[in-house]
């Protein structure tokens, strides 16, 4: 079938990247090569989405090479839906930035950077091959590496440092956990290690499962690896925050989903003690990261705290091992995604309206800017988990999944922490929109007050949070999806065949 | 051979990772790169025993002399990265000491003010001095269109 199709997320932000550096000097033109890339790549991660969704896994095989030997992009209904959710969020962030006076006006090198920082992104999805998930990362990695310090204000730089060398520590654990595997399996494709791995030692084979969880652990902040995060995503320009907050992270627990499904399923031997790590992480995940939120003052870095504690939602799906449970994983995450970039947009129309994003020196926005008020009232409940948002609908089938495999413990922590996170979406409430508009430094008024900020700022906002919503309206076809899509990733024959089977390309 | 260069790589780990714990810059870019070079080499042995170079020239032997040649490729490639990125991270180091006189990694600011806040007063207790300027825009920020 048309298997080129496949290629597109990976080859188009590429060649999108080398053209806006061709036309560097000219902004607008940068401009438009952006966006195009970036809705082309909605488009055919829309098509794939439908055609995985109703054949089944999808195949290119690059250079015509058969499996274990070259390398492969298979996309099954995760990878789809993740790409999809990542193209439109990239998307909508784009048009964000272009609105905002900031790094992406100043600087030649914000386009191409945002369209590699994309492709690594959606490599990183529809790859097979471990070692080019390790490529499709440093892609991603290096892109967000210059975003993040664009600019070089010495607060950038202090955090950059951070951010830079504990990604470098993790790119170092990656390759030296591939040299490993190779050595002991002679693969570096996912699915004939999935085969492979079953042959090896069920020592050495946790041993594996554990760094593979250790590398990507570092990338997702996972409890005890996400010390960097709350420290260095804030720093950087608006938009830049938002993405990282809303993909970086989820491209490693994509990878952690991946990777423990596919080569480390439960009951080959047992990775029995595996599962009850997955959710002992994902419960102190949870805690550490909304307890880190209360002890903040800056909307970013509470934001940022409540990364690391929503990331321990999606392990504890995946750590459940079921159904239900990795179904759950895969909706929180994309509700995360949204909901999660949603909100850091609105931080960085606070901060442009406000001149500081600290909860002290912010207030009384509710009657300046009612506008950006109404768009972080949504996202904000959405993440504590009330309804009738996607959120709710998240946790909701996340605790009945844990409920439904009687693991009590999890359940009751996670229903805890959602109570910190709205305790955490009312401070922000209390402190920047409550109050009195009196604190707030003197400013010159700005023909754009009414609507809060500049209109394709609000508008990009505004479009997030109505995909937001829109996760809520169709929950059901989206839960069912997700469902569909945990049926694949806990039977991983099909994936195997789909890859290393059909023979001839 | 092989035990020799298992005990190279362990060197280079060690003492990559002695670097890595401190708290200047340049020292922490001399122990990212041992620690790469330390696994780029054991990406390379990985590949088992070494033979002959794995160019087929007409000579067409036992495929087992050859070495295998897909490790070799993989530690080309991360070579290249890590070289992007260590350069990358000197010219990071180059521009702390532009600003600061000093490539020594510092402490959060927020984390310094929160447990600054935690010594000092109660809970409402308010930080006057040094509150940094986290805001990306200036106050009062000009037209924007």
């Amino acid at each position: 079938m048309n298997t080129s199709l496949l290629a597109v997320p990976v080859v188009a932000p590429i060649l999108g990247a080398a053209i806006t550096v061709l036309v560097g000097v000219r902004r607008e033109l940068q401009r438009v090569v952006t966006v195009a890339v970036l809705s082309v790549m909605v488009v055919v991660a829309a098509l794939l989405l439908a055609r995985v969704d109703e054949h089944g896994h999808l195949v290119a095989r690059a250079g015509g090479w058969t499996a274990p030997l070259g390398i492969t992009l298979v996309v099954d209904r995760f990878a789809a839906i993740m790409l999809l959710v990542s193209t439109i969020v990239l998307l909508i962030v784009a048009v964000y930035a272009m609105g905002q006076a900031g790094e992406e006006r100043e600087r030649v090198s914000f386009h191409p950077l945002y369209l590699v920082l994309a492709a690594g992104v959606s490599t990183s999805f529809v790859t097979g091959d471990l070692f080019n998930l390790f490529v499709a990362f440093e892609m991603m990695l290096a892109a967000s590496y210059v975003l993040i310090t664009l600019g070089g204000r010495p607060d950038q730089v202090r955090a950059g440092m951070t951010y830079v060398v504990i990604s470098l520590v993790a790119s170092t654990l990656f390759i030296t956990t591939l040299a490993l595997l190779y050595a002991a399996t002679g693969t570096v494709n996912m699915a004939d290690l999935a085969i492979r791995l079953g042959e090896v030692d069920p020592a050495l084979r946790h041993g594996f499962s554990v760094m593979l969880l250790i590398v990507f652990g570092i990338k997702a902040g996972l409890f005890p690896l996400f010390f960097w995060l709350p420290d260095s995503y804030p720093t950087a320009p608006g938009p830049v925050t938002a993405i990282f907050a809303g993909l970086l992270t989820k491209v490693g627990v994509y990878a952690i989903v991946r990777t423990q499904t596919l080569m480390f399923p439960p009951g080959r031997g047992g990775a029995d003690w595996g599962d009850d790590l997955l959710l002992w992480v994902a419960g102190a995940t949870m805690v550490v990261g909304v307890i880190g939120a209360i002890a903040q003052d800056d909307m970013k870095r509470i934001l940022a705290f409540h990364i690391i504690s929503q990331i321990g939602y999606m392990i504890m799906g995946l750590g459940l091992f079921t159904v239900a449970g990795v179904a759950a994983a895969v909706f929180y995450v994309i509700h995360h995604i949204v909901v999660k970039t949603a909100l850091f947009l609105v931080a960085g129309l606070v901060d442009r309206r406000a001149g500081t994003s600290r909860l002290s020196s912010v207030g009384g926005l509710v009657r300046t800017a009612p506008v950006i008020a109404a768009l972080f009232a949504v996202p904000a409940l959405s993440l504590a988990g009330l309804p009738p948002f996607s959120g709710f609908l998240a946790k909701f089938s996340l605790t009945d999944a844990g409920l439904a495999s009687s693991s009590h413990a999890i359940v009751a922590v996670g229903l805890g922490v959602g109570l910190f996170t709205l305790f955490s979406m009312t401070k922000i409430w209390t402190g920047v929109f409550w109050g009195d508009p009196d604190t707030v430094p003197e400013r010159t008024p700005q023909t754009d007050d009414r609507f809060g900020g500049p209109l394709p700022m609000v508008l990009a906002t505004l479009c997030l949070v109505a995909v937001s919503v829109v996760f809520s309206l169709w929950a059901g076809p989206i839960h069912e999806l997700s469902q569909r899509a945990a049926v694949d990733l806990l039977d991983s024959t099909g994936y195997i065949e789909a890859v290393l089977g059909g023979g001839a390309p | 051979m092989s035990l020799l260069l298992a005990v190279v790589v362990a060197v280079l780990f060690a003492a990559g990772t002695w670097l890595l714990l401190q708290r200047r810059l340049t020292r922490i870019v001399i122990g990212i790169g041992l620690l790469g070079h330390g696994a780029n080499l054991l990406l390379v042995t990985s590949g088992g025993r070494a033979g002959r170079s794995p160019v087929l020239d007409g000579t067409v032997g036992d495929p087992a002399q050859y070495s295998d040649p897909l490790p070799q490729a993989l530690a080309l490639t991360a070579i290249v990265i890590t070289f992007g990125v260590t350069a990358f991270l000197l010219a990071l180091g180059y521009r702390s000491w532009q600003i600061n006189r000093d490539d020594k990694v510092e402490d959060d600011i927020e984390d310094r003010l929160v447990s600054r806040r935690h010594r000092t007063d109660g809970p409402e207790g308010p930080i006057d001095d040094g509150d940094p300027d986290t805001s990306e825009f200036e106050v009062g920020e000009g037209q924007v269109s």
